[in-house]
């Protein structure tokens, strides 16, 4: 057990002490990432969400992380509906490791 | 055939979109099997899709969070989730995960760092994948010499015991994790977390790969409710990164809501499959799932050092995750639904 701990150890502090030289040593530019969505092929509803795309990211970003929990959760309850039809307990479990 | 793409509104790429439930599909299934988001699977296969890697990154983000969500409800059902201990554990891993993006955005400022991050991932994998196994074989060897003595072990006894030493550091406050069944230290969820939400910010992953063995062979948590507590972390740190991607620009949102059309159904799969399975069953599969990571991250590390072979080698690698998401997704499928079909029969046979 000490031993595990002292390799742990050892390979965490190795690696913050090479990783800054490390990096220096493989120098290359990160890529640069488009942020405009392009509105000239779109039309409906996905021409919408992109201009509220390029209109506000601070919205559509809220606008974001409210529907992904939301569709979730319906997902998830409609998904449930079907399982909780097939006939299987859904509520209980037996704990074992073996 | 046109019907069969859409153009994505973000990225204006022509997207195949029976691909992205299929692939939300394998994902969920595994990711509510093993507790994790499942980065490594889906990254790779958003940009076979035709995904620029930045986006990939940023949907993949998204989609996890919703996957998570629904695969911790059902998981919650079970009892598997340790509401107290997920919680206990959010606050590490926030800033674990933060204090990693921020170490990952300093070596970025000094130079590329794929390569080292990439072998520390490698280094990182080898770990755990012997941890698994070692442990696999340990209670193995437990339950020959049990035998030998005439004796059964216990169906929660483990291998690998190293949580009942890091349990006897009692440096309060001292909390009970009923669901968990464990009694510790706060302390010990907590430097967990951080010490992995750390390792996932480095890695530019979610953690869910980390974090569930950790909590099994650190924490001391029964392998289900390792899973569904690390579902829950998973759903709650997708949605900030969702949130952090979204803002940089690097989500495209329709794709992941086709997606968990498919992760929706996957992840319920996964997670009732766990009914059926037992702790060590989990964890071999695992055990092997990691050993796919491992094989996709040394075959993108070779690529460039054999540039005549390069194409060959990354299409290998597409095809080892393919192939180990097919495979190990469809293995839980089939354990799940003959399951299903053994607890229907007795319920038939007791009513009859």
């Amino acid at each position: 057990m000490r031993k595990l701990w002292t390799c742990i150890t050892g390979f965490a502090l190795m690696f913050l002490l090479m990783a800054p030289s490390l990096a220096m040593a493989a120098k290359k530019a990160a890529a640069n990432v488009v942020i405009v969505a392009d509105t000239r092929r779109l039309d409906g509803i996905l021409l919408w969400w992109a201009q509220m795309y390029n209109d506000s990211h601070a919205y559509f970003t809220v606008l974001t992380i409210i529907i992904i929990p939301i569709t979730g959760c319906v997902f998830g309850m409609l998904a449930d509906l079907v399982m909780s039809h097939i006939g299987i307990d859904l509520k209980h479990r037996e704990l074992a490791e073996h | 055939m046109d019907w069969l793409y859409i153009l994505m509104p973000i990225s204006g790429v022509n997207i195949f979109w029976p691909g992205l439930i299929i692939l939300g599909l394998g994902v969920g299934i595994i990711g509510g099997f093993f507790g994790m988001g499942g980065a490594w699977m889906v990254t790779p296969g958003l940009n076979i899709l035709g995904f620029p890697m930045a986006f990939a990154v940023g949907t993949d983000m998204a989609h996890m969070a919703g996957k998570s969500l629904i695969s911790t409800l059902r998981h919650g059902k079970f009892g598997n989730v340790d509401y107290k201990l997920g919680l206990t554990m959010l606050v590490g891993t926030i800033v674990g995960v933060e204090l990693g993006a921020q170490m990952l955005m300093w070596l970025e400022r000094l130079g590329s760092v794929d390569k080292v991050v990439r072998w520390l991932y490698v280094v990182l994998l080898i770990l755990m994948a012997w941890m698994v196994f070692h442990d696999v074989a340990l209670r193995k060897k437990k339950e020959r010499e049990a035998a030998a003595r005439g004796e059964e072990l216990s169906k929660t006894a483990t291998g690998i015991d190293w949580a009942s030493k890091l349990h006897a550091i009692r440096i309060p406050p001292m909390v009970h994790y009923h669901n968990a069944g464990i009694y510790c230290s706060m302390w010990l969820p907590v430097v967990m977390s951080l010490a992995t939400g750390w390792l996932a910010g480095i890695l530019g992953i979610g953690g869910g790969l980390i974090r569930m063995p950790a909590l099994v062979y650190l924490v001391g948590c029964p392998t289900h409710v390792a899973v569904g507590t690390d579902l829950f972390e998973v759903a709650i740190s997708g949605l900030y990164g969702a949130a952090s991607f979204t803002f940089k620009g690097r989500v495209e949102l329709v794709a992941a809501l086709i997606m968990l059309v498919g992760a929706a159904v996957g992840a319920q799969i996964g997670a009732v499959a766990t009914k059926y399975i037992k702790g060590y069953g989990i964890r071999i599969a695992f055990g092997t799932a990691v050993l796919g990571c491992l094989a996709s991250v040394v075959l993108k590390l070779i690529q460039p050092m054999f540039p005549a072979y390069s194409s060959f080698i990354n299409g290998l690698a597409t095809v080892a995750v393919l192939g180990f998401v097919s495979g190990i997704s469809l293995y839980i499928a089939v354990r799940m639904v003959q399951g299903a079909k053994a607890e229907l029969a007795a319920k038939r046979a007791q009513q009859g």
